[in-house]
């Protein structure tokens, strides 16, 4: 019999296994063991040097019981940071594709590089650029213009203060979450979706921009809206390496100290990586959670 | 007057889109001036960066932050040349290797039949969920258990699997007709023929911006250097950029650092300028059901 494998007619292709295997061996070492390996550790006590002991849930009451620093200035700092990075950071960049995408080509485009720059100078590099701008003396730039505003007189030391560290980095992480990978989803799904769907609305009795955008445009892509999602949470999750890139890990009076530099705090500081491995797991349970949120709201049915 | 709609995609500048404009122009300054700023800094002479009160733009722009920045390079025990070659190194691999790993996926998922396939389509979407600085400390034991610790492969395996280059591209050979790839099976082509012949060429958007996206990743990626690898000699350009600007943190080192971002960011700048098209293609058919 000739062999013959088409799309549609051979049920099981192996050949697909093999075009499969390359990216799933590396994913299944750099991704799936890892997590799994995460979990795992999460159970025991480990040093790095010795064996891990098995502990049981020991790390996870530890966490939530004894961690006075996790439970006082982490868990509040980083669901602050995220509720306002996340959902804040993507209703931005939602809006702001809307408004784009009813502006002609040229100056779209003008603005989608301005917007999306942020994401290319890479967070961590651009660090050194925002401790110039936060400078605490009066050569720093926001300080110089707030007091030549005449908002303030003396020059706010502002990576020091625990009072302002939180909101910086908050707009740090803003100015680059904002116009990422998932703003150019919304963008290129706005910009696609059916013009006969914008027609049949007006005839309807859709009255203005905001009517449409609720009725019709957020419907019509909901899928590029989860996708956004997704990616608005994960980025708003990962850029949390600069509260310690501006100042120290821990960052001063624990002002600032997300959940990814707790991690970083207890993996590579204190070498305790069972406890930072039971950190890990919470952590990327928040962002399981806050993805089936996003899942529920933007489901097709 | 009733309302007309259309709005979407306009060919024509007209009065009611400068509302718009006026509206979104604070976010818009707000995004782009941190970079307007990077790039006056990189071209200030010493007297203007140490100026007082500090000025946002450059009047004298010169070259001199760029000259010191290699000189410091010289000085060090390490050349430059050397971290710029370890980098284009590593993101040429990482980049080719893992085109071909997620279009060869992303054919597999898309268009060939086999037990199993939906599994795999759904551990890829939930790892887009992924967030590598969760699990540094697993990665880093395993890269240690496999004995790449300071070779280059530690700085390419862990990006090679990108679950959202596969998603991107998986979902875009969603989009090729089967009629086309069955008409090429019935000319007596196999599975990687079709991949090689037809596949790949109709998704050369799709390409072009997970290219970019993994681009992005790996150039100003610190943590294979941070954690992965201690030789200097292997480290990347992005890492040793962000230990020269961290170093010199005086307002004589500002100037360097700036200049340092600056050129971080110009290789990615004319990446997306480049692909902006392929990227706005792509990303229509992003959509996570």
């Amino acid at each position: 019999m000739r062999k013959k494998s088409s799309v549609g007619k051979r049920d099981n292709n192996k050949n697909g296994y093999l075009f499969l295997a390359p990216y799933y061996l590396l994913f299944f070492i750099f991704i799936f063991i890892p997590v799994v390996m995460a979990i795992g550790l999460s159970f025991t006590n480990f040093n790095s040097i010795e064996f891990p002991s098995f502990t049981g849930f020991l790390n996870y009451l530890n966490l939530i019981t004894k961690d006075e620093i996790f439970m006082q200035h982490v868990l509040p700092n980083t669901v602050t940071y995220a509720l306002i990075v996340g959902p804040g950071g993507y209703i931005l960049s939602f809006l702001l594709a809307w408004a784009l995408a009813q502006l002609p080509k040229r100056i779209r485009t003008i603005f989608a590089l301005i917007l999306y720059s942020p994401t290319m100078t890479g967070g961590v590099a651009m660090t050194v650029l925002w401790k110039i701008m936060f400078s605490g003396d009066q050569t720093g730039y926001i300080n110089s213009w707030l007091m030549s505003l005449g908002v303030i007189n003396e020059p706010i030391i502002w990576l020091v203060n625990t009072k302002y560290l939180l909101p910086i980095v908050i707009i740090i992480g803003l100015w680059s979450s904002i116009g990422g990978i998932g703003f150019l989803a919304i963008l290129a799904g706005i910009l696609n979706s059916d013009e006969t769907l914008y027609e049949a609305a007006a005839i309807d009795g859709v009255k203005n921009r905001f009517q449409e955008m609720i009725y019709i445009t957020i419907p019509s892509m909901k899928p590029q809206m989860l996708f956004a999602a997704v990616m608005s949470i994960v980025g708003a999750f990962q850029a949390g390496l600069i509260s310690t890139q501006l100042t120290t890990n821990p960052t001063p009076g624990y002002a600032a100290q997300l959940i990814v530099n707790h991690i970083e705090d207890y993996g590579f500081i204190r070498y305790e990586m069972g406890y930072a491995a039971a950190v890990s797991v919470v952590l990327l349970g928040i962002i399981y959670i806050f993805s089936g949120i996003s899942k529920k709201l933007f489901s097709e049915d | 007057m009733a309302y007309k709609g259309h709005n979407i995609n306009p060919q024509k500048f007209n009065k009611s889109q400068i509302k718009i404009i006026i509206a979104i122009m604070p976010l818009i300054l707000f995004m782009g001036l941190p970079i307007v700023f990077i790039i006056n800094h990189a071209f200030k002479p010493m007297e203007e960066l140490f100026a007082y009160p500090p000025k946002f733009f450059v009047s004298k722009p010169t070259l001199d932050n760029f000259d010191k920045l290699f000189k410091a390079s010289r000085m060090a025990g390490i050349p430059m040349s050397r971290y710029v070659f370890n980098s284009i190194l590593v993101i040429t691999v990482v980049v080719v290797a893992s085109l071909v790993l997620s279009t060869m996926a992303g054919f597999a998922l898309s268009k060939l039949r086999f037990k199993g396939k939906n599994l795999f389509i759904n551990i890829n979407q939930a790892a887009l969920m992924f967030v590598a600085v969760a699990v540094m400390i697993p990665r880093y034991l395993t890269i240690n258990f496999l004995g790449i610790t300071n070779t280059y492969l530690a700085h390419i395996l862990p990006w090679l699997a990108t679950p959202v280059a596969l998603f991107l591209i998986k979902q875009f050979i969603d989009q090729v007709p089967d009629s086309l790839i069955e008409a090429a099976y019935i000319d007596g082509a196999g599975d990687f023929k079709v991949y090689r012949k037809i596949i790949i060429p109709l998704i050369k958007p799709a390409i072009a911006t997970a290219a970019i996206l993994i681009f992005q990743q790996v150039w100003v990626d610190l943590s294979t250097s941070n954690y992965y690898v201690n030789d200097e000699g292997l480290k990347t350009l992005a890492f040793y950029m962000n230990t020269l600007a961290n170093a010199n943190t005086n307002v004589a080192g500002q100037g360097m650092a700036a200049a340092a971002s600056l050129i971080m960011f110009i290789p990615n700048l004319i990446m997306f300028i480049l692909l902006q098209n392929s990227i706005m293609n792509t990303m229509a058919h992003s959509g996570l059901k």
